[in-house]
């Protein structure tokens, strides 16, 4: 179906297929969609053969880094006596991303049966999914359908019938950008501050309330039923470029364009195509002028680089970028891309969790010597000085909020320095009209 | 209502506290104490639950929580102060978020907040109305970038909102 517009006829839609389809989110409903039935299949494997399929798939990470998943949960060694935890990272908060609201408000069974199989794969009883607190509707929508799994015992002691116990509760965040950190993740989850931890250990060895956890977005556990249902070879064939990067990819668009929303496509899809023909272009009278590709903490590519790109993990590396989380930010010439640098700045300076020197102090200068040559009070100093703090932000604290903050900053001074530069010289925004002293 | 100054300085409560988890409420929480090892993991759901029922966590209820799950208040109050979502002072009874990030920002939230600030009578992110209806603040995304401007009145999210729909939604909530 599509929501909010209805699927193009270009996109493939696996994990979007139902959404805009309200029976599609009752369990009845989803069982006549052959929900429930890969879990059903699922349970009779042993675990250790779901995780090959999943490796065998290609399926990597939908949450940003592209870890592939199959290979996430080898990790998890079985039998080792000790209970091991599942965690869904719900907490989609990436400036640009908003594909995991739609699967969890049309789709949640799709997840509930990505979390069961996933934790069955793991040797783990308990999922959480891990929502942000403002997701208000798409808790409501799975906390009922959670219960309903619970009474018609699809989760429970003896879920499906098996005699294998597998829990999902959904535990539901306070506000905090950081949290979708995996380790921050689970500190918030513990009932902590949501500060990041020092890795190693990682969390298949040690990991929510001390125990071997594995972290999953919620796309990526979303995509595991298909898989087992079509196979690993089908998912494989779901790629327009190259054997790294398989499957549908959701792209949340969103800013200047036409048609924002989301779009679910094969991996290596033409980023061009998808710009000007899914999403419909530019607004009336307008050009694009720069694409934030992966969320907004990924480089800013012109819109030159974007449209010789080529849609997966691969491909938005070689346009200089990265694919992320897929969350598509379109910004057209009447934006200044000093302001909206400054704008993602202070994002993270609000978001970060301070327990880094480079990152607290790091934002905030970042988002203060931004705002001043916006204001028109920069000088060329302040240019090499924010890519020096740049450079200090980068690769040096405990999590990565930090070169979050420094990459936008950096891309942007070099690929727009005339703006800056313009900025400093007329002690103003050239894109707003003059006011009279 | 409670004067700004006390409500900027997280003190105000003019009625005594009643606990929250009693009867119902305290039914839930036992209940969330089984979905985990521990009982410092229910301590975020255990917040919310102070808030839904007092509209903010105050110190009080924050010893409440403490003593429940075998916490220290101090402990208590050094995670509520890290979430943006816990109100550490009564605010507003309709309590608007606007999302005015990058997306949203290119997509017109600033003037959604400005019209927000002006028909609320608020005048001031942060500061709640004279008649104690209304406090607006700017938050940072709300996840629903394709739907811009997103908004939040308390529990309800509405995407979509441009400052003609305004003074409708505000209509709907005396």
């Amino acid at each position: 179906m599509g929501y909010p517009h209805k699927s193009h006829s270009r996109e493939t839609a696996v994990l979007s297929k139902h959404f805009g389809d309200p029976d599609a989110r009752t369990l009845a409903g989803w069982k006549q969609r052959g929900g429930y039935a890969a879990l059903q299949q699922g349970l009779g494997m042993p675990p250790g053969e779901i995780v090959n399929v999943v490796k065998e798939s290609g399926l990597r990470g939908r949450g940003g880094a592209g870890f592939p998943t199959g290979m996430k949960w080898s990790f998890m060694k079985p039998g080792d006596g000790k209970p091991h935890y599942l965690c869904c990272n719900a907490d989609e908060s990436e400036p640009g991303t908003f594909k995991d609201r739609e699967i969890m408000r049309w789709t949640p069974h799709a997840l509930i049966e990505g979390c069961a199989l996933g934790a069955y794969a793991i040797g783990a009883e308990i999922s959480y999914i891990y929502i942000r607190g403002e997701f208000t509707d798409c808790l409501r929508v799975l906390e009922e359908a959670v219960r309903d799994a619970y009474k018609e015992g699809i989760l429970g002691h003896d879920a499906m019938g098996t005699g294998k116990r597998l829990d999902v509760h959904v535990h539901k965040g306070a506000g905090a950008y950081i949290c979708g950190e995996e380790t921050a993740l689970m500190n918030s989850l513990e009932g902590r501050r949501g500060n990041p931890r020092i890795k190693p250990p990682f969390p298949a060895v040690s990991g929510l309330f001390g125990q071997p956890t594995t972290i999953n977005n919620v796309e990526t556990l979303a995509a595991v039923p298909h898989i087992l249902t079509n196979g690993a070879q089908w998912y494989k064939e779901m790629s327009l470029s190259n054997p790294k990067s398989t499957g549908t990819k959701l792209f949340s668009v969103c800013g200047n364009i036409r048609k924002p929303g989301n779009y679910e496509i094969l991996m290596g899809f033409p980023f061009k195509e998808f710009l000007y023909d899914l999403c419909g272009g530019p607004l009336p009278g307008r050009k694009f002028k720069a694409v934030i590709p992966g969320g907004s903490s990924v480089p800013i590519q012109t819109i030159e680089e974007a449209e010789t790109t080529l849609m997966d993990y691969e491909g938005f590396v070689a346009g200089g970028s990265m694919l992320g989380s897929g969350g598509v930010i379109v910004f057209d010439d009447s934006q200044c891309m000093v302001k909206q640098i400054a704008r993602l700045a202070r994002f993270y300076a609000h978001e970060s969790c301070a327990q880094c020197t480079q990152c607290r102090e790091g934002t905030a200068w970042t988002t203060r010597i931004l705002e001043r040559i916006e204001a028109g009070d920069g000088t060329m100093e302040d240019l090499d000085t924010l890519l020096d703090i740049a450079d200090q932000m980068t690769g040096k604290t405990i999590c990565v909020l930090s070169d979050s903050c420094a990459t936008p900053v950096v891309s942007g001074i070099t690929k727009w320095k005339h703006e800056f530069e313009a900025h400093i010289k007329q002690k103003r925004c050239p894109m707003r009209p003059a006011v009279a002293a | 209502m409670t004067a700004p100054f006390a409500a900027a300085h997280g003190s105000a409560h003019d009625k005594p506290y009643t606990p929250t988890f009693t009867g119902e409420r305290k039914q839930r929480l036992d209940e969330l104490l089984t979905r985990y090892p521990n009982k410092m993991a229910a301590l975020l759901p255990a917040l919310w639950m102070v808030q839904e029922a007092n509209g903010w966590v105050s110190d009080q209820g924050m010893a409440e929580v403490a003593t429940l799950l075998e916490l220290t208040p101090a402990y208590v109050k050094g995670v509520v102060t890290f979430y943006t979502m816990y109100h550490q002072h009564p605010v507003g009874r309709h309590f608007i978020q606007v999302c005015t990030t990058s997306p949203c920002g290119v997509c017109g939230a600033e003037d959604v907040v400005k019209t927000f600030l002006k028909q609320t009578g608020c005048g001031e992110l942060g500061v709640t109305s004279p008649d104690g209806k209304y406090t607006v603040i700017e938050v940072e995304c709300l996840g629903a970038c394709g739907f811009a401007t997103p908004i939040m009145i308390n529990d309800e999210f509405i995407e979509s909102v441009t400052p003609d729909r305004v003074s409708e939604l505000l209509a709907q909530r005396k």
